[in-house]
This record gives structure tokens, sequence and C-alpha cells, in this order.
């Protein structure tokens, strides 16, 4: 398989604008954790660190600490051979009783859908959530699915040759940053 | 094994990182069965043939079960009601099973190298469960899991494998195996038993079990054909139990957190006694539960390999978000 370039086309968040996303999502969600017990699952990769900062920030606000797991979707994904060379299955780990829980699912991009309809089937077969709530830190439109997020940081028009990136230290970027990659073919 | 080949005929040949790959795919796999609902779509309208030529229970109901677990569909195929008892050729059944659409064709044989033959002859992808006295990949894979799950790296560690090698698919497939991942392997058996050439895969020969297994990390007990006692290769089943049984007393020369293996089916006071089989030692029954998470990840990454290579369009980066 060809290897793809990506160039740099324009910048969205430095790290401030990140942090300062993330402490808007905490809020709401805030909001939302004091009238109902919730769950944080993060969709790896991106969406798992996000949901750990976010976290943070909750117990930072004084909130009683919620809930916590990981979800992988590959199992789960429509598209699971198409254009990945070896698939690879990261780790899910739900260590809570979902039933009866809100849970908040966490992605860092929110594109065409298919990876939430993906985590929303994955979810399911863990219990049956009270609701399932979306906590995205950049839409980026081009919907496929009729998918919306509850709660995002931010919302930016994009065309399909590009790429959201959101890159954080966690992931061994230098510095926190949303960047908008387009396809150099 | 993918990224490079199709089939899972054997671990002569797969390379480290391949092995890497499976090993650590089985790990998420496990968790699947260790959930509420034990299933996952992925496999969906993935058609899996159980052809097995040579009787057996365990390794087609792991395999089944590993199948169902990712939503494939399985079709079952045993000798004993075939029409192979009626004097149909492999291949020609197997062109018979092509028939039915399959894109899985998991085997089990008596003879050496009929997966490859299979493997050159239909579509499908081909999973070797057992070819005569040459490779058992699966149960290789399934074992090494096991040791990596209990020692960590496979790296170093010192494996001895007791019994009949020289008619043991199991033994090697394991020796590839694990050779490749840099563990150290013995092997101990009667001399009748025991392989020419065996050292040439960097492999250490015994005739006597306790050299084997001193200072062991794992002791991998094989399985006794009963039916190959009394012929000139054996002696008595009681002498056998005597020199090359694992028992408490001989097991105590093995490092003292060694642990106990063997594939199944065991024959309880032959090469194993029961107090050994049945002590904390032992991890035979959390062998059969890894086996059915390995052959998911096999049958995973087969399947990745086999829609890839059917040709169908590849466009990275389209559909899903990054």
């Amino acid at each position: 398989m060809a290897e793809i370039r990506l160039v740099e086309r324009r910048k969205l968040l430095d790290a401030d604008g990140v942090e300062a996303k993330v402490f808007e999502l905490a809020e709401q969600i805030a909001a939302h954790a004091s009238k109902n017990p919730v769950g944080l699952v993060g969709i790896q990769t991106g969406g798992v660190h996000l949901a750990r900062r976010i976290l943070e920030r909750l117990e930072a606000m004084g909130l009683e600490k919620p809930h916590q797991g990981v979800l992988d979707i590959t199992l789960y994904r429509d598209d699971i051979f198409l254009g990945l060379q070896q698939p690879l299955v990261r780790r899910t780990d739900i260590p809570f009783e979902v039933s009866g829980t809100d849970v908040i699912l966490v992605d860092d991009v929110l594109y065409t859908g298919r990876t939430v309809r993906a985590a929303l089937d994955a979810l399911v077969d863990f219990g049956r959530p009270r609701a399932i709530k979306l906590a995205v830190l950049v839409d980026r439109g081009l919907r496929e699915y009729p998918i919306q997020a509850d709660w995002k940081g931010m919302t930016v028009d994009t065309i399909a040759s590009e790429t959201v990136q959101v890159e954080l230290t966690e992931m061994d970027a230098a510095t926190d940053r949303v960047v908008v990659y387009e396809r150099d073919d | 094994m993918p990224p490079t080949t199709r089939h899972l005929l054997g671990l002569e040949g797969t390379s480290r990182e391949q092995l890497i790959t499976v090993l650590d795919l089985a790990r998420e796999f496990r968790a699947v069965s260790q959930r509420r609902i034990k299933k996952v779509p992925t496999l969906r309208g993935i058609t899996v043939v159980l052809f097995f030529v040579e009787p057996s229970t365990r390794t087609r109901l792991s395999f089944e079960v590993a199948a169902k677990r990712l939503s494939a569909d399985t079709l079952s195929f045993t000798a004993s009601r075939s029409s192979l008892k009626k004097g149909e050729t492999l291949l020609d059944t197997a062109q018979n099973l092509m028939a039915m659409r399959p894109d899985i064709i998991v085997i089990r044989h008596s003879a050496p190298g009929a997966p490859h033959l299979l493997s050159r002859h239909v579509e499908a992808a081909i999973v070797n469960a057992g070819d005569g006295a040459h490779e058992h990949p699966t149960q290789g894979l399934l074992d090494m899991f096991t040791m990596r799950e209990h020692k960590g790296e496979l790296d170093g560690l010192v494996v001895a494998v007791v019994g009949d090698i020289l008619h043991s698919r199991v033994a090697r497939s394991n020796i590839h195996g694990l050779t490749t991942m840099g563990a150290r392997v013995r092997v101990a058996g009667p001399r009748t038993m025991l392989p020419l050439m065996l050292e040439r895969l960097g492999v250490t020969c015994h005739d006597r079990i306790e050299p084997a297994i001193e200072g062991a990390d794992v002791v991998m007990m094989l399985r006794i054909q009963k039916e190959r006692m009394g012929s000139e290769l054996f002696p008595s089943e009681r002498e056998y139990s005597r020199v090359f049984g694992l028992d408490a007393r001989k097991l105590e020369l093995a490092k003292p957190d060694a642990i106990v293996m063997h594939p199944g089916p065991m024959n309880r006071g032959v090469e194993i006694t029961p107090d050994v089989a049945d002590s904390g030692r032992s991890v035979i029954l959390e062998q059969v539960e890894n086996g059915v998470a390995v052959r998911m990840a096999v049958l995973y990454l087969t399947s990745a390999h086999l829609i890839e290579g059917n040709g169908m369009e590849t466009t990275p980066g389209a559909g899903v978000g990054p």
C-alpha cells in the first residue's frame, strides 16, 4: 500500500486552546453529572486521553470521581478490513456496571459518525445504560450517519481530503494542538 | 500469517513480529470471552469450514467456539461421516466444500502437508489444525500465549518438553515458535522417540527427564499414545512412567515457580501424576481457555488478509474519522 503524505494546512487550536476546550467540556459534563450517575468512556486512542483529562478537571472541581473506562471499537467497525493493513485491536476495559448509568462517550474528532455507531454497538454489549451521551473535542462535519454530539469543544468546516488530528502530549506530540492536514496526492 | 501470507500452515518460518501480533491480539480476544455477551460482530458473513479428517473433539470445539464468538458461520465436516471413507480424494472433497463458498478452511488431517496441498488448490484461507506428526500451529501459539501470561517475556525462558518428541506435532510447533521468540528449549524422551537433527533447530536433547527439567521455567508433558506401547519404540507403561513421568519429586528440580503444561488429553498416572496435574503449578485448564482466544486471533487475522486479498477497494483514511 502506498504511503500517504499529509501536508499541514491550518492549526485550529494550540495548547492553551486545547486546555480551554477541555475545561468547557468538563464544566458541561459536571452540570450533567450533578443530576445523574455518569461513567466516562474514552474511545481508543485519542478519546481515552481526552477522557482522562476531563476526569482530572472534574476532580479539580470537587466532583465525586465518576466511573471511567476505555473502549476499542475495532471489532465493531463496518469497514474493519478496508484500508487497514493490520487492524490492531486495542484494550477495552469497562470496569463499572453500565446498566443504569449515563455513559458519556468521549472522542477527539467527530466525522462520519461511523466510529460512534460502532461504539454504541460495543457499549450495549456490556449492559443497558440509562442514557448514552457523546462529548467530542472537534466536530468536523461531513456526517454519513445520523449522529450528533451532546457536547463539543468546537465545530469546523472541512472537506473530505482533509484530516483533523488532535495531537496530545500523551501520544508523544511535542505540544498539544489540533491541526488540519490535507492528503497530498 | 498476516501481513505477508494469508494461511496459517505452521510456525516454522513465522517471524517474531508475526508471532507477537497474534499473541498480543489474543489477549484482547480473551477479554471478549470474559464479558457477559461473549460475542463480537467482527466476522459476520464469513464462513468457516471445520474440515476434520482425523478424530478430534477439543480442537474442533475450540475453533468452533472461536469462530462463533466472532460471529462467523461454521460448518463441521468430520471424517467418520464423510465421503472420504467412500474413496474420494482429499482434493475432490475440498473442491466440493468450496461449492459452499467458505472463506476459511480449518483442516485436521493425518497426513503431514495436507493443509499445504489444500492451500495450493483452493481459494479459501487455510488454517492447519494439526497435520500428522508435522505441526499444530494454534496449539503452539496457545502454549506460548499461556507461558507469556505467566512469565512475561518468552526471551530467555527455559522450556522443557518431555515425551514422544518424534511423533509430536505439538512439540514441533512449540520448538519453531519458541526458538523464534528467543526461548531455550530442551526436549527429553526415550531415544527411540527423539528425532535426529533436532539440535539443528537450536534445541538441547536429553534421554532422561531430570537434566531437561532442572531449572526450567516451564515443563510441558506430552501425551503418550497408548497405541504405540508395546511396540519396539516403547518400554512398558510402568517403565515409561517411572523414567519419564512427571511427579512431585521430579518437579522439584524445576524452578520453584515453574508451570506445568499438557496439551491434553492427559493419561493420568502415565506421563503425569494426578497430584501434579491438579496442583497449583498446573496451567492445563488455562491452556484450553487460551486456545479459544488464540484461535479467535488467528481467524481474525486470516480474514483480514482474505478480504484485502480479494482486491476490494482499499482507501486509507476514508470512511472513518482519524
